[in-house]
């Protein structure tokens, strides 16, 4: 015995059992029936040294891609992360200390998860904010089953063709078990969310929430003049779905009317890590705060009168509330949160709008070349896009030659969402001298 | 460290002007988009240089406690030590820079060590196959019920809408259920901690969907009627579910799988020591016992013959889950923990969690009250204080530790007495470390016969003292804006 991470010696462990009143280690499962004891040993390698570690994920990491330029974008975004980031989060207060439980010693934590409300509800324009989601889908499918708990005998939710598929098969998964009904309101032939068709199945009375995206999944920038209007005269609350990146730029959900805000936050610093660890945000209107899930940190004072930070309103949740809870979560992404608000600290209201205009440029230019190759038209071209554009091929065999060639250039070229559709973003940290490349290999499809 | 408490907000530290940032140079055209769909005002947020943010964020993490500052007895978390090699190898490029869209051909490394990974959980769980795709604890068990969902749904046998839970229970199960769509059946506890077959038994009917256990229990209990609870459970044609949050100290001793549960799912953050980070980001991976992968959610990461991995979507599925197959870095940080151990580790953490729990508790229950005797696992609960004619509760003793250097433990949970204190000591404390704050515990004791006030009116030595809640939930302020307009 005695592993690298196990501090006991012979002399302890024989010293412990011996105040345990037992002879043996095997005697402090003398409860557990023998028939149910593990007598063989896990198939599993045995014990390894950090070197061998390092070579096995190394060996590992060789057979992954990783490319020099990320144009895949469909709600993950390859940015620039600033080296601060990385030096503080590994700060092991912050990664080794647990939900803060405890404010006397967790303001640290405290702390920056209300910067982060603070900073989230600003670029939302909501009222309030948690820091409990786990990514864009899952924080969808909490607005959802708040929207219907807000919404008291509704029980349906209306969300639009253009919000990306991977989040519309999670909300459709919670729906469906939950008991919610979910309907889906057609898009129109320029890849927006059909408005007509809004009102018309509003018109039933029984929708607590309506879903839509800005951008949406084809990187559109829909107009959603009057939707809140439409949404609240029939009692039902408005549900934006969000790129937390683009917030500084775009008309906020605060300025169309939103009642709730959901989204990725992945694109303000964390890394895109296959698939997380990343953050989900949720910011409501101040009156649908009770119904909110998650962690949410208040500021009051301490006895003696200094300003400190606390978990507040925590009657919403699982640990006090058990089955009557706003939702099951449990998490507080707090360390996911750190990277976001370390994130927008260093860049600010300036530097997201800078980086989100680069996008812009960046995919205007990469769009126009590759149209102009002929060998893809732009799918939606009369609607406005922001820095991620879908393609179609004049060619079924396009699009995996030019992903593949791209391939060997160092680029990902971007999603490729059927044989004659692709989706591609283009962010700050696409050069010109790589987009020129993939004009290139365009060219001579 | 700081002399004096830091808490500056960002918003304070800000000035006009200042900015910490530069961008790649960007030699495209501006391009100016539609003004109707822009932002009119720009958000208010803070403007600050790198090395103000730098400081500003290192002395807030001075205010912090983590397991690397010292002893985390928080029951039910298991807080133990968070390797190094761990967080090198999940900042690896080679993981951090993967898109989760990228072609299966360019992902063949990620989706190998997903699929290793998987199949030491299942190996070490005794079940058939994992998903790791659910992103936390709570999140595996709302996976958990959906698989159990869709079982029934399958066999059309759809009156199955409730779900039994002890009253020791994790809040999070009966919250999991309520979000699954399932109606909750508490069941009792004995006199011993552990469930009551008896009052068990005629709950079992052909509403029940499923049984939710954590074995050893919130007590730190082994439950030692599981086969037999097993056979009624499945007799009645539920299945019987497996919460991992206490998995620790069955580590090298028993598995899930063989003690006759179906489902379970695993807290990568507590078992396989990914770190915490203030609450998440976590991992839950979900396990099945043969028969009931075909439910798990879509994707599944599947081996082909030729060697190759790709992503498997079926109609059975119970939907999915996630967006993405969940937090990677994550898994791969719970994979270089399994690693380092090797299966001689792992045989060992077990029995060293529970040794460790079972010592503190010997040594401290004359000084408190040790509501249920024998032995423990890798946790165990006091009802307090032995002697309560001090009126200093357990809220104080929490708060006196804070003092003392030691996180607290977790307190008023389970709900089956009222003064619950929870301890877990992890197999990663040395016997120093638990004689030390034996020791501590001890002199709060003592100090609350002696000194009874110092106690209750705890912490005194912390950052802050004791924050105001009531007025925190009252009137609740919850922005920098709102916090500034006071």
């Amino acid at each position: 015995m005695s592993h690298r991470y196990f501090p006991h010696s012979q002399e302890d462990i024989a010293s412990m059992l011996e105040t345990c009143g037992v002879k043996t280690m095997d005697d402090l499962y003398a409860d557990v029936p023998e028939q149910l004891k593990f007598k063989g040993t896990y198939n599993v390698p045995s014990e390894m040294s950090e070197h061998e570690v390092r070579k096995f994920f190394n060996a590992l990491g060789r057979k992954n891609t990783t490319f020099d330029t990320i144009l895949a974008g469909a709600g993950y975004y390859d940015h620039q992360a600033p080296a601060a980031i990385g030096s503080l989060i590994s700060r092991s207060e912050f990664l080794t200390a647990y939900t803060p439980y405890q404010p006397e010693i967790s303001q640290g934590t405290l702390q920056y998860i209300f910067e982060y409300q603070s900073m989230m509800t600003t670029l939302t324009g909501m009222e309030v904010s948690n820091a409990s989601m786990y990514d864009g889908a899952t924080a969808t499918a909490e607005a959802i089953m708040m929207a219907v708990a807000a919404g008291r005998k509704k029980n349906r939710i209306l969300i639009s063709a253009t919000v990306a598929p991977s989040v519309k098969s999670v909300v459709y998964t919670y729906a469906k078990y939950h008991g919610i009904i979910v309907d889906e309101i057609p898009a129109t032939n320029n890849g927006t969310t059909s408005i007509p068709d809004l009102e018309q199945m509003l018109s039933s009375g029984d929708v607590a929430g309506v879903v839509v995206a800005t951008p949406n999944f084809y990187g559109i920038l829909e107009d959603y003049t009057g939707v809140a209007d439409i949404c609240h005269k029939a009692k039902s609350l408005l549900i934006m779905h969000c790129i937390a990146g683009d917030l500084a730029s775009i008309k906020s959900p605060g300025e169309w009317g939103a009642d709730i805000t959901v989204g990725d936050a992945q694109s303000l610093g964390i890394p895109l890590s296959y698939g997380g660890p990343y953050l989900g945000f949720l910011c409501a209107k101040k009156s649908l705060m009770r119904k909110m899930p998650g962690r949410i940190v208040g500021a009051t004072k301490d006895s003696e009168g200094r300003r400190t930070f606390v978990l507040t309103l925590q009657a919403r949740e699982q640990h006090i509330r058990r089955e009557k809870a706003t939702s099951n979560i449990c998490s507080n992404q707090g360390l996911m949160a750190l990277y976001v608000t370390i994130y927008m600290s260093l860049l600010g209201a300036k530097g997201l709008r800078e980086t989100t205009e680069a996008g812009i440029a960046g995919a205007h230019w990469l769009c126009n070349k590759l149209t102009a190759t002929g060998k893809f038209t732009q799918t939606y071209p009369d609607s406005v896009y922001l820095n991620e554009f879908c393609l179609t091929a004049t060619d079924a065999t396009y699009i995996d030659n030019f992903m593949q060639q791209a391939e060997t250039e160092g680029i990902l070229a971007g999603v490729k969402l059927s044989d004659n559709n692709l989706l591609i973003a283009v962010t700050e940290t696409a050069s010109k001298e790589s987009l020129e490349k993939l004009v290139e290999i365009g060219n001579n499809l | 460290m700081n002399r004096d408490f830091y808490s500056n907000l960002i918003f304070e530290v800000s000035r006009p002007g200042r900015k910490g940032y530069k961008l790649p140079k960007n030699e495209f055209e501006k391009v100016a988009l539609p003004s109707q769909l822009m932002r009119e005002t720009a958000p208010e947020l803070p403007e600050v240089d790198e090395p103000s943010v730098v400081r500003h964020y290192n002395n807030l993490s001075t205010n912090n406690f983590g397991v690397d500052t010292g002893f985390y007895p928080l029951g039910s978390c298991t807080m133990k030590y968070n390797p190094k090699i761990n967080e090198e190898i999940a900042s690896h490029p080679s993981i951090t820079h993967l898109h989760p869209m990228q072609p299966e051909s360019t992902v063949q490394g990620a989706l190998e060590l997903y699929h290793i990974l998987q199949g030491y959980l299942a190996e070490i769980g005794g079940m058939k196959e994992f998903t790791l795709n659910p992103f936390a604890g709570a999140h595996g068990e709302l996976t958990g019920l959906m698989v159990i969902r869709a079982y029934h749904m399958s066999r059309n046998d759809v009156k199955r809408v409730k779900v039994i839970v002890p009253d020791s229970a994790h809040g999070t199960n009966p919250a999991s259920a309520a979000v699954a769509g399932l109606e909750i059946v508490e069941v009792k506890s004995r006199e011993d901690g552990t469930v009551d077959v008896d009052d068990l038994r005629p709950l079992l009917d052909e509403t029940i969907a499923a049984v939710m256990m954590t074995n050893p229990n919130t007590l730190g209990i082994f439950e030692k009627n599981i086969p037999e609870i097993a056979n009624l459970v499945h007799e009645a044609g539920a299945l019987l579910y497996y919460d991992g949050a206490n998995l620790n100290p069955m580590l090298g001793m028993a598995r899930p799988g063989d003690m006759g549960f179906d489902v379970m799912h695993i807290n990568l953050h507590k078992t396989f020591s990914t770190p915490h980070g203030g609450g998440g980001p976590g991992s839950g991976p979900v396990g099945v016992r043969e028969g009931l992968e075909q439910f798990l959610p879509n994707p599944r990461v599947v081996k082909n013959n030729d060697g190759s991995y790709s992503l498997s979507t079926t109609e059975t599925a119970l939907g999915c889950v996630s967006a993405t197959l969940g937090n990677f870095a994550v898994q791969a940080r719970a994979l270089a923990y399994i690693l380092s151990l090797g299966h001689e580790g792992l045989a060992e953490a077990g029995k060293l969690a529970t040794l460790n729990a079972n010592y503190v508790k010997e040594r401290l229950r004359d000084s408190y009250l040790l509501p249920i005797d024998g032995l423990c696992k890798h946790e165990f609960v006091f009802d307090g204080l032995k002697d309560k004619s001090t009126g200093v509760t357990t809220l104080n003793v929490a708060k006196r530790l804070l003092d003392r250097g030691y996180h607290a433990p977790t307190i008023y949970f389970p709900l089956l007495f009222h003064e619950a204190l929870m301890i877990e000591p992890t197999e990663t404390e040395s016997k120093d470390t638990l004689d030390e704050f034996i020791s501590v515990m001890h002199d709060i004791a003592r100090e609350a016969t002696e000194d009874p006030e110092t106690v209750k009116t705890a912490p005194h030595l912390t950052p802050v003292t004791r924050p105001d809640d009531t007025e925190a939930a009252l009137h609740p302020i919850v922005t920098w804006s709102e916090l500034n307009a006071k």
